[in-house]
């Protein structure tokens, strides 16, 4: 298998131990059927309408995530230890957002560089200052892990803005729930449904303070071209609170309201999913129609709460994230549970030089970018590639960090001629409230379809599996 | 409740009922260009007319022609009333207001939908039309079927039912404006076989052929159509019946909400205006005023519910 690690099988090509159960079960299926099974799958979401839109097509193309249907599964014993290198790394996160937005201890200890902050686009200057109920800065986190041996998992982004893919996590475990019911007889897989649950808890929890009786929570889409719509509506739904829009709210007497059949009602906890920029065109962007003109205004004084708050970017920046072992360590006193991935940062001229000399080992992202777009995989772009990207890396080093190319593991897939081994990452979901880190065991494994492909990004022709966490 | 969502639930009902009757009226005037001898073109502009998408066609096209007007009624993306586009526009209006809808209601919108894009990618012969119409009709009902057997009977139902019974009302009124003459008692209609098929035209045009055949037998006569597509009771596409509903549906919102609107009031006035009449009062008064101010007032009362309930800003 080319050196990677497949969880799957061991060496010998023998189903590794998580994967006892389902491999007898395998071997007793008639691959047709399976198959058949599978178009069934896909024909469910499309009719629930669990699509993403793409952008940049005709009237707003609504795609299906390809999903397969061979579950990612992993022990006990590995959640466990996983599960407290993400605690460790969110606590560490909020604790970091919390500094940078007061005194930014961080920066005069020297650990992390002033202009790294101050310079930084995610950084705002808005919340200086502000602290959010619980000191809660990321509601919602997404920790994107990849795996590259038996014991080696290492975190290859943050995601402390608006993490996206729950849903996708939900449905494919009802998916599986209903087409191999006899699955989860077999095997004790930990649940994954009480998230909406957990998550209405959450956000309630980190109402303001004054707020009395049973918190009005409020879900805030962009709107139903917005490529995760299915999944704000979902989560709306699945709470039963309110799916809101920019214009379904106004400032009306130092509260966020939005407009009922019955006149303005106040909200206590907004679960935002517009991003930062879009959010008031008062104090961000004017141009947003997007947002609430004067929501920050109130959120600074302390008359919602938001989720994620504002400004959480500064900590799931790329250039930030190189200092996330220096970070881990300042605001927890203890070495970094999870690896982060070696990282070279551009501006650094040194470092610079080192990456270019390297290109082609290396893979090289933009500081800001997401979804896989504007990223270079040294090992599999052209001559013509390389030397392009080496023009743009001279022109803005800033704009770039580098990593070495990682040996993803591998889980298979089933394709036409059988179990086909494809590299996967993993995206746990973690809710913070002020009482407790919650975890939900599992998360999105996100799969590249394409043989040798390292790109997991729906939005680049990546697909999803359900994820398994064993009760040992 | 939003009042967008509102909104949204009203439009999406609205549009769905749009589509059900523009297909019926489509299976009408193919049947009439059909069974008549001479030319169609007036019968095809006839539809058109009644579609309230005349003006659009004659800005696209030069000539009113039986393929050219089947299109634009049926799948024209330009007619913002062709029946593709307002699937489409009650499909998107379900997306917005999907926590409300339960799954089945959601998954029929949606279904209906993926079902009409898919056949309607590419024009539709004459040969295929009726079958189109039919699975249009089909979904309709499914999407019918789904919202009475699984809403709850609260204010989202009667947001749908109100949009559901305002589009309806509407659209027999525009029959009737449209063929108005038709059902005039002057001294040449003595039941020739052209006034037959017009009626029957006019009846099967609100799916009543056979309601009409149950209570009046096989005696047609231009007083008792009029008569039973706008007075009576029990006809569910009659203006009574429609007013009726959506009189209904407003006291339910009032009674939740505990205020009476100017909507509430507009119905009330709307009904006993138009509705606490004979139709020889009716015809007295022109069928054809009768029937254009009732069309306005209706109007006039869907843009009051709109700003009683908040849909927009």
């Amino acid at each position: 298998m080319g050196g990677y690690f497949d969880e799957m099988f061991s060496e010998d090509g023998s189903w590794r131990g998580p994967y006892q159960d389902i491999g007898q079960w395998f071997n007793s299926q008639d691959a047709s059927r399976l198959r058949a099974k599978h178009r069934e799958a896909e024909q469910v979401f499309r009719l629930t309408g669990i699509t993403f839109n793409v952008y940049g097509k005709t009237e707003a193309e609504e795609r299906l995530i390809p999903f397969d249907i061979m579950p990612r599964i992993i022990s006990g014993r590995e959640w466990q230890r996983l599960e407290k290198g993400i605690e460790q790394r969110v606590r560490a996160i909020n604790a970091f957002l919390h500094d940078i937005y007061h005194r930014q201890e961080i920066v005069r200890a020297g650990r992390v560089p002033a202009e790294m902050i101050a310079g930084n686009e995610a950084f705002l200057p808005q919340m200086l200052g502000v602290s959010p109920p619980g000191q809660v800065y990321t509601h919602i986190v997404g920790i994107d892990l990849v795996r590259t041996g038996p014991d080696e998992f290492f975190v290859l982004e943050d995601n402390a803005r608006t993490p996206s893919g729950v849903s996708y996590m939900l449905e494919n475990r009802e998916t599986m729930l209903k087409m191999f019911p006899d699955l989860f007889t077999v095997n004790k897989v930990r649940n994954v449904s009480d998230y909406p649950r957990n998550l209405r808890r959450s956000l309630a929890a980190c109402a303001p303070a004054w707020a009395s009786g049973e918190p009005t929570v409020a879900v805030l889409t962009p709107g139903i071209y917005n490529s995760a719509y299915y999944e704000h509506a979902f989560l709306a739904d699945q709470m039963g609170v309110e799916l809101v829009e920019g214009h379904d709210l106004r400032v009306h007497e130092g509260r966020v309201c939005m407009r009922t059949t019955r006149g303005y009602q106040p909200i206590d906890v907004l679960y935002r999913r517009v991003d930062d920029e879009f959010l008031d065109p008062l104090n961000f962007n004017p141009d947003s129609a997007l947002g609430v003109p004067g929501i920050l205004d109130v959120y600074r004084a302390g008359g919602i709460t938001i989720a994620n708050a504002p400004g959480t970017g500064i900590a799931d920046d790329k250039a930030i994230y190189s200092y996330m072992p220096e970070i881990v360590e300042f605001y927890t006193g203890e070495k970094p549970l999870l690896k982060n991935v070696p990282t070279w940062r551009c501006s650094d001229p040194k470092s610079l030089s080192y990456v270019l000399d390297h290109l082609s080992e290396l893979v090289v992202k933009e500081v800001h970018g997401s979804g896989g777009y504007g990223m270079l995989i040294g090992p599999a772009a052209s001559k013509k590639e390389l030397s392009a990207f080496r023009n743009k890396l001279k022109a803005r080093p800033s704009n770039y960090i580098a990593q070495p190319t990682l040996s993803l593991s591998t889980v298979p897939i089933l394709a036409r001629s059988g179990l086909a081994p494809r590299h996967v990452d993993l995206r746990p979901f973690v809710l913070v409230s002020p009482d407790e880190v919650k975890i939900t065991p599992g998360g999105l494994t996100r799969v590249a379809l394409k043989k040798g492909s390292l790109v997991v990004n729906s939005s680049q022709g990546g697909g999803t599996k359900d994820t398994w966490v064993l009760e040992d | 409740m939003l009042g967008k969502t509102a909104g949204g639930l009203f439009w999406m009902s609205r549009y769905l009922e749009r589509a059900e009757n523009t297909a019926r009226l489509l299976e009408t005037g193919q049947r009439m260009a059909l069974t008549r001898s001479h030319s169609s073109e007036e019968e095809w502009a006839s539809v058109l007319k009644t579609a309230g998408v005349y003006d659009g066609y004659l800005a696209k096209y030069d000539e009113v022609t039986k393929d050219n007007a089947i299109d634009w009624v049926l799948r024209d993306a330009d007619n913002a009333s062709s029946i593709r586009s307002v699937i489409k526009q009650a499909r998107d209006n379900a997306r917005l207001v999907r926590t409300a809808l339960t799954h089945d209601v959601w998954g029929a919108v949606n279904s209906t939908w993926m079902q009409i894009d898919t056949i309607m990618k590419r024009r539709i012969n004459e040969r295929d039309l009726p079958n189109t119409l039919e699975l249009v009709r089909q979904q309709a009902a499914l999407v019918r079927g789904a919202t009475l057997g699984t809403m709850l009977r609260n204010d989202i139902f009667d947001f749908t039912r109100i949009g559901n019974f305002i589009e309806r009302a509407d659209n027999t009124g525009r029959i009737l404006d449209v063929k108005y003459y038709v059902l005039l008692p002057t001294a040449f209609s003595v039941g020739s076989s052209l006034d037959n098929v017009q009626w029957e035209s006019i009846l099967r045009s609100v799916g009543a052929g056979g309601g009409y055949r149950m209570t009046h037998g096989q005696k047609t006569s231009p007083s008792e159509i009029a008569q039973f597509l706008i007075l009576d009771q029990r006809m569910p596409r009659s203006l009574h019946f429609c007013c009726r509903k959506i009189q209904e549906n407003l006291t339910y919102l009032e009674k939740d909400y505990g205020f009476s609107g100017p909507a509430c009031e507009a119905s009330n006035k709307l009904f006993d205006k138009y509705l606490g009449r004979t139709i020889n009062d009716i015809f007295d008064l022109g069928l054809h005023e009768y029937i254009e101010d009732f069309l306005s007032d209706l109007g006039h009362l869907s843009a009051q519910i709109e700003v009683d309930y908040r849909f927009y800003e």
